[in-house]
């Protein structure tokens, strides 16, 4: 590949994406007129926000070379039982204050999996996949399996639901909430490329022991990582409770694999050390894209599962391309010589 | 700065046991300020168990590390640093998922306990380190993208960019060239007339000698010589290491005369590699390449194995043309090929030394319905286990728990299995002990007496005499000399080389 092929195609494929997204975008135009209109770009908008708030902390957690699969059980069991907790106190300290509850009961959550995670070095899938049980279990057995409906949320919550930053005669709205995940995408981005925290996690997804070595406290780190992932899990799920005006514990969880996979297509390595937040935006945009609007390409919504694991498979498979990308050195020379030979 | 009283490193009685296996076995030593201290031993005598834990990366089973006369009982990797402890690792301990500066300057943003991440301040650093070394170092390339030199240069760097107090390099020249190697030794120097205490490990005797003031050598865990570096010459080393004579003497038998061409090139060439390389390999022969790093030694034998094709010329395997297009090509044309760096090109770090050994050979196993031979796999794995005299536990072993030098007789295992008809090994003792490396070159003896071409890139001149028939120079990727027979000699190979 030449070399400014592979500058435009950027560190994480995000040339690659915007390209795709492109391709994407002007194939629906061309289908349907409906298509570039305000109103859809803002329902874009819209059905990003909880997708993309997740998916920073997945990407976090895919950097650090783990996995995290309990992030909607975090998200639900925070925003539900915060959310339960203050209409029970009669009380009712205004959305953003409920948020930073939720936020709090969230990073107690990724305390307990960065806690068992870094002290007792178990593989993170499996812990994760242990304590999303625990925690949706406790959700609906000791806390509560009501549907709380808009009539019962707190007013300030209904109030903030229906605020819109801008409106657009004709229909469609762009909702308020855009702007806090606008601020929480900037300072995952910065917190991962302009701080010693950030590049810690870069440099455990990278080599672990070789983080030790250089002084790194890779317990700690990964414990804080885990508590933040937890936090930010949590306020995706206020943001879910807020734009659908209602908290139902049974919701979220089982949206996990679609958040893994946009962040898979946004270029993140699912072995750890690499991504970006940039690359994390479009692939949750182009699914969110597909997600909503491949319907206007005449293919059936039922095909939608299928569309993006197509993609996803398209997105690791670019991954494994630029992994062996020749560049005139001799690096991995071998490898790609013995898993032929051991599947052979 | 003449070497002061006070140690500012001292190990007592330090013993690692791993499994049941004894790494360090009572290790006692003290690094006096301004002293180079060489560390020698055969490969897993437990030189690099000793170095992490000075550096707080293994925790002995007892014994204490003392620096600046603090003792320490839970030494962890972070005190270590900020106790002025530099490590350059065998395995360099990099990250390539990052640039180059980044991997240089972490470690001093870490120690300066940072909380913001500079990409000015992180340049600045690591280009002063790189300026001052003397190097040409693409800072803003992932690790992952570079050389072998060019990732120990990093390391080096990197160990570098803190004032230490006490420097510690496992190895650090097994990818340099002789200039690289001359521009350490010049900064070791200076960082020694600022007191600085250094501690080096090396394969390479002479290097040692040139550099170091005093000398302890390990065997098996514990220490069997302690002493002025001046009372040494390289076979007294070897001896205390070994226990017995070694030998590097020019060993060499005929190649009968109407022994077969196995590999014969015609002009081949790789634009920006090498060009017009021409020569025959016969049956049972030995043929060494040299030349400087960059000479394009090792882009000639990367072409014979398809990782980097030729552009132009001809390969012949046993008389039959090949196109050699990739790897897969050159391994059913029957070459085997043992690359440079051992530790992340040949081998499966976290499986065993049993399953590494017969990867690149399970073809060959295949009973009837596609099955595993298990019988022949167990008898054959056993065989080279023993006959590489591999220091391990049992083949089970991981190879992550190998010494440096036992890992690369796994290398050599493995492609030995595949019983190749032709062999090429770049640097196929780097980082091996000099006992070892008498054993190495006697297997490929035998392998070549057992009808095997091999070709051996190296820049390790005693070596080559001492095994091949034959040796080509190469300068600016071209074959600009050939030795036969008497003309294998050190001396005649150094001057044509400058020449
Ligand atoms: N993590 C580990 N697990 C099990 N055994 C280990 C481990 N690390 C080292 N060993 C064993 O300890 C012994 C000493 O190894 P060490 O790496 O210190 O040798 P070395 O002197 O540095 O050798 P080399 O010159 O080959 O690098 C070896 O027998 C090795 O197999
Ligand atoms: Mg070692």
């Amino acid at each position: 590949m030449s070399g400014r092929l592979s500058r435009l195609r950027g560190p994480n494929n995000e040339g690659l994406l915007v390209a795709v997204i492109l391709v994407v975008v002007v194939a629906m135009a061309l289908s349907s007129p409906a298509f570039f209109t305000a109103g859809t770009f803002f329902a874009l908008v819209r059905s990003s926000m909880v997708p993309l708030i997740f998916a920073l902390g997945v990407l976090m957690v895919l950097i650090s070379g783990g996995i995290d699969v309990s992030f909607p059980a975090i998200a639900i069991f925070a925003a539900y039982s915060t959310v339960k907790w203050v209409i029970g106190a009669g009380a009712d300290p205004g959305p953003w204050v409920i948020i930073a509850i939720a936020m709090l009961v969230g990073a107690v959550l990724g305390l307990v999996n960065g806690v068992v995670i870094a002290r007792f070095r178990l593989p993170t899938l499996i812990v994760t996949l242990g304590t999303q049980s625990i925690f949706k279990g406790v959700l609906i057995s000791y806390i509560g399996s009501v549907y709380i409906s808009a009539a019962d949320l707190p007013d300030s919550v209904n109030a903030l639901a229906g605020s819109h930053l801008l409106d657009v005669s004709g229909g469609g709205y762009l909702h308020f909430m855009i702007v806090p995940v606008v601020v929480v995408a900037v300072l995952v981005a910065l917190l991962l490329s302009r701080t010693i925290f950030g590049r810690s996690i870069y440099a455990i997804g990278g080599d672990t022991e070789a983080a030790r070595r250089v002084g790194i406290d890779v317990v700690r780190t990964q414990v804080w990582l885990y508590v933040l992932v937890g936090a930010l899990a949590a306020f995706g799920g206020m943001l879910y409770v807020i734009l659908g005006r209602n908290a139902n514990p049974q919701s979220i969880v089982g949206t996990e694999l679609d958040i893994i996979a946009a962040v898979v297509l946004g270029g993140a390595s699912i072995f750890g050390g690499r991504g970006s937040v940039l690359g994390t935006v479009l692939g949750v945009v182009l699914v969110q894209l597909i997600n909503n609007n491949l319907v206007l390409l005449g293919i059936p919504s039922t095909w939608q599962r299928a569309a993006v694991g197509i993609l996803l498979l398209l997105g690791v498979g670019a991954q494994a391309l630029g992994a062996r990308r020749p560049n005139g050195h001799s690096v991995d020379v071998e490898p790609p010589l013995e898993r032929e030979e051991v599947a052979a | 700065m003449a070497p002061s009283a006070a140690p500012v490193l001292e190990v007592h009685d330090v013993v690692k046991t791993y499994g049941g296996i004894h790494a360090l076995n009572g290790v006692s030593l003290e690094l006096l300020p301004g002293e180079v201290h060489c560390l020698a031993g055969e490969n897993g005598s437990g030189k690099s168990t000793l170095i992490k834990i000075i550096s707080g990366v293994e925790k002995p089973d007892s014994g204490t590390v003392v620096i600046n006369g603090r003792t320490h009982r839970h030494l962890t990797t972070g005190d270590a640093i900020r106790s002025g402890i530099q490590v350059i690792y065998q395995d360099f301990s990099l990250f390539p998922n990052l640039s180059a500066a980044e991997n240089i300057a972490m470690l001093s943003e870490l120690a300066d306990r940072r909380r913001i991440s500079s990409r000015s301040r992180i340049r600045a650093a690591a280009r002063r380190v790189v300026e001052d070394l003397g190097l040409r170092l693409d800072l803003d390339a992932d690790v992952a993208d570079l050389t072998v030199a060019d990732r120990q240069l990093i390391a080096i760097c990197r160990a570098l960019v803190n004032d230490a107090k006490v420097l510690i390099m496992d190895e650090p020249t097994t990818a340099l060239t002789h200039t690289e190697v001359e521009r350490l030794f010049t900064i070791v120097r200076r960082l020694q007339e600022r007191g600085v205490a250094v501690m080096f490990v090396s394969h390479k005797l002479d290097e040692v000698l040139e550099i170091s003031q005093r000398v302890t050598v390990l065997r098996n865990g514990a220490q069997v010589a302690s002493g002025a570096a001046a009372d040494h010459t390289p076979r007294t080393i070897a001896k205390a290491m070994t226990g017995r004579e070694v030998s590097d003497e020019r060993l060499v038998g005929e190649v009968p005369p109407d022994a077969p061409v196995l590999l014969e090139l015609d002009r081949l060439g790789r634009a920006g590699g090498f060009s017009d390389v021409s020569f025959a390999l016969r049956a049972g022969e030995i043929l060494g390449i040299t030349g400087l790093l960059g000479s394009g030694r090792s882009e000639i034998a990367e072409a014979i194995f398809g990782i980097h094709p030729a552009d132009s010329g001809t390969i012949r395997v046993a008389g039959t043309e090949r196109r050699i297009r990739s790897i897969r090509d050159a391994v059913h044309a029957g070459i085997g090929y043992v690359p440079e760096d051992r530790l992340t090109q040949g081998l499966f770090l976290d499986v065993s030394i049993a399953d590494n050994m017969i990867a690149a050979s399970l073809d060959s196993y295949r009973a009837r319905g596609g099955l595993l031979d298990r019988r022949r796999v167990r008898d054959s794995i056993a065989d080279l286990f023993r006959r590489l005299r591999i220091q391990a536990p049992n083949v089970g072993a991981m190879v992550r728990s190998l010494s440096g030098g036992n890992a690369q007789r796994v290398v050599l295992a493995k492609w030995l299995d595949r019983k190749p008809a032709v062999l090429v090994l770049n640097g196929p003792t780097v980082g091996v002990d000099i006992g070892s490396k008498e054993e190495i070159i006697a297997i490929l003896r035998e392998q070549a007496a057992a009808g095997m071409g091999v070709i051996i890139i190296s820049d390790d001149i005693p070596e080559l005499v001492t095994a091949c028939h034959r040796i080509l120079i190469v300068h600016e990727g071209r074959v600009v000399s050939e030795l036969t027979g008497d003309e294998v000699d050190a001396h005649e190979i150094q001057r044509r080389m400058a020449a």
